[in-house]
């Protein structure tokens, strides 16, 4: 865990690097080429990609239309306003005509930092998540979102990645694929379960290393797709270790956590604690002062931990 | 075929599309007459007068596509259709039940000849705008036909839209404004003033036709002339009646979206009738 890359990095690379082998891949983004890195696509093929200005409705409608013919479309912009500002484009339009848009918006969640609450979006996942036929991915590395991006573009339908804006350690090797409606466990354990996607990971393993200290052996899941979800999977975990920590960088409510305690209620019912943002906005701040002011470190996960392990039979 | 016996078979048929869209409305019980019956002229003289397309062959690469914006006058669209040759006429009783392949909105993955789903309004000509860079990125000649209402010009990403086809040169897409004036909620300009929409769309960097939306001879004209200028989208602003070919509809509000009850139905569809025996004219 040296290297420290955000996962928007991801996006404009990997598309380059589609369009080098053939995937008929074009980018449409909102004014914010530059910080989503689709300026990459525009700076090796032109003609490939398209900015709409300041209007994200029509990025997404644009986007459309170009699947509608068979091109394999990527929109940009910030998570905030690509699910927010045009869901009713992503709903109507893509989900219900079940289009290839790639919405894979950048800058999600607190980690944004200084630009504060209006820009750090913390319900996408639960926007995304109850819309029919959209696949919504959380990579939680660059070489993950890398994966997640080259899923997308040869896999039909709509799909939602969401990207980050700080740099996250790189914990996947480049022999990283990515499985739709898979969890990867990335440590084996026996006594609680942390669920963790996006940057939460990181956390994830980090508390798991401090708990270890403490005797108690944590089981990690990077739950990467969150729709599909790996309900079976998670709940195979909870049985074996009675406890589970979902822990995600979005609000608790129709994010992870929810998908977590739906799963556990109908399959596995055990003790579950939500580590995210409670219900509220997000604020101005640097990304760590931001993690820690949310309770979204991974002291926090460790002592959600330990609260658990007191409430298991 | 004669340019009048052209023009004359297009009347025809939209005469016979007016009738089927007051009876598939009235067998559903539900609807939106009132814009469908405006837009009669403008989709049969687009179906059987400009644009290249295929029933046999909805895929067809090289077809010309077109995109319902309004996507309330789904009648209208599913009467072209069917005249066409898409899809039997007896669909057009199914209109809005279970299991129908014609939806109360126009449901691409339902039914062939629609090229992509539409209801949500405002959406059209992003979506059409999208489908034209594409033709053009891979050279082909088809063009994207837009039908748009007036009182969703309300709709803001219509003029991103707008804005975005004249920046990108975008000249093999046309977008087409059903003009009726009138919305749910009454008149357009009382419910929200949309000024010129002519002058708004020239402002926006298009070429713009005005012609009365119901004569099918000026219609063929501006849908079928090639932009004045390379590069630049036309836009045609059809001047229409709502509710046109029924007496008690032309011109109401109240008739944007409700079916005909039994005996208003009769009526409706002895007018239509008429106006199909008496050559449509």
């Amino acid at each position: 865990m040296s290297e420290k890359r955000a996962t928007r990095e991801a996006l404009g690379e990997t598309l380059v690097e589609l369009a080098n082998e053939g995937v008929d891949v074009v980018a449409v983004d909102a004014d914010l080429s530059g910080s989503t890195t689709t300026a990459k696509l525009a700076k090796a093929y032109p003609d490939r990609f398209f900015n709409v200005g300041i209007a994200e409705q029509n990025m997404i409608g644009t986007a459309a239309g170009l699947a509608v013919e068979g091109k394999v479309p990527f929109t940009g912009s910030f998570a905030v306003f690509a699910t927010g500002r045009a869901y009713d484009q992503v709903r109507n339009t893509v989900c219900y005509s079940n289009l290839g848009v790639k919405l894979a918006p950048t800058h999600a969640g607190i980690t944004v930092g200084p630009d504060g609450g209006s820009h750090q979006m913390l319900e996408d996942i639960a926007l995304m998540r109850v819309l029919p036929g959209m696949r919504v991915l959380v990579p939680a590395d660059y070489v993950a979102a890398k994966a997640a991006i080259r899923l997308a573009a040869v896999t039909p339908g709509p799909f939602y990645i969401r990207l980050g804006r700080a740099g996250v350690p790189v914990i996947y090797g480049d022999d990283y694929a990515f499985e739709l409606g898979r969890a990867r466990v990335l440590r084996e354990g026996v006594h609680v379960t942390l669920a963790a996607c996006g940057v939460m990971v990181e956390q994830a393993l980090a508390a798991a290393e401090a708990l270890a200290l403490e005797g108690v052996n944590a089981e990690v899941l990077d739950v990467s797709t969150i729709k599909p979800f790996p309900a079976e999977q998670i709940a195979a975990s909870a049985r074996k270790t009675g406890a589970v920590v979902a822990c995600e960088e979005h609000s608790v409510i129709g994010g992870l956590g929810s998908a977590v305690a739906e799963a556990l209620g109908e399959l596995a019912p055990v003790p579950l604690a939500r580590v995210g943002v409670r219900d509220v906005f997000g604020t101005s701040g640097e990304p760590a002062e931001l993690m820690a002011h949310f309770g979204l470190t991974a002291d926090d996960i460790a002592n959600a931990a330990r609260e658990l392990l007191k409430r298991k039979k | 075929m004669t340019d009048a016996a052209q023009v004359a078979a297009i009347e025809a048929r939209a005469a016979r599309m007016r009738y089927e869209i007051v009876e598939m409305i009235a067998e559903a019980g539900s609807g939106h007459p009132g814009g469908s019956l405006s837009a009669a002229d403008i989709v049969a003289s687009l179906y059987f007068g400009v644009m290249k397309h295929d029933p046999l062959r909805p895929d067809w690469e090289e077809r010309d596509r077109f995109v319902l914006s309004k996507g309330h006058a789904g009648p209208v669209l599913y009467a072209a259709l069917a005249e066409a040759g898409y899809f039997g006429h007896d669909n057009l009783k199914t209109l809005r039940k279970l299991g129908s392949i014609l939806q109360g909105h126009p449901d691409s993955n339902k039914c062939a000849g629609i090229e992509v789903s539409t209801g949500s309004l405002g959406q059209g000509l992003a979506i059409a705008n999208g489908m034209a860079l594409a033709l053009r990125m891979d050279a082909n000649p088809a063009r994207v036909f837009c039908l748009l209402g007036d009182g969703e010009m309300q709709e803001g990403e219509v003029w991103e839209a707008a804005m975005f086809a004249a920046h990108h040169k975008l000249d093999n897409v046309m977008a087409i404004v059903d003009h009726n004036g009138l919305q749910i909620d009454g008149a357009c300009d009382s419910v929200m003033c949309l000024g010129g929409v002519a002058e708004k769309l020239d402002a926006f960097g298009w070429e713009v036709r005005e012609v009365g939306g119901h004569d099918v001879e000026d219609l063929l004209k501006a849908l079928t002339e090639p932009p004045m200028t390379e590069g630049v989208p036309v836009a045609v602003v059809a001047y229409t009646i709502k509710g046109k070919g029924v007496s008690f509809m032309e011109g109401d509000a109240g008739w944007h979206g409700k079916a005909p009850d039994a005996e208003q139905t009769t009526l409706a569809l002895a007018q239509l009738a008429e106006a199909l025996e008496g050559g449509a004219r």
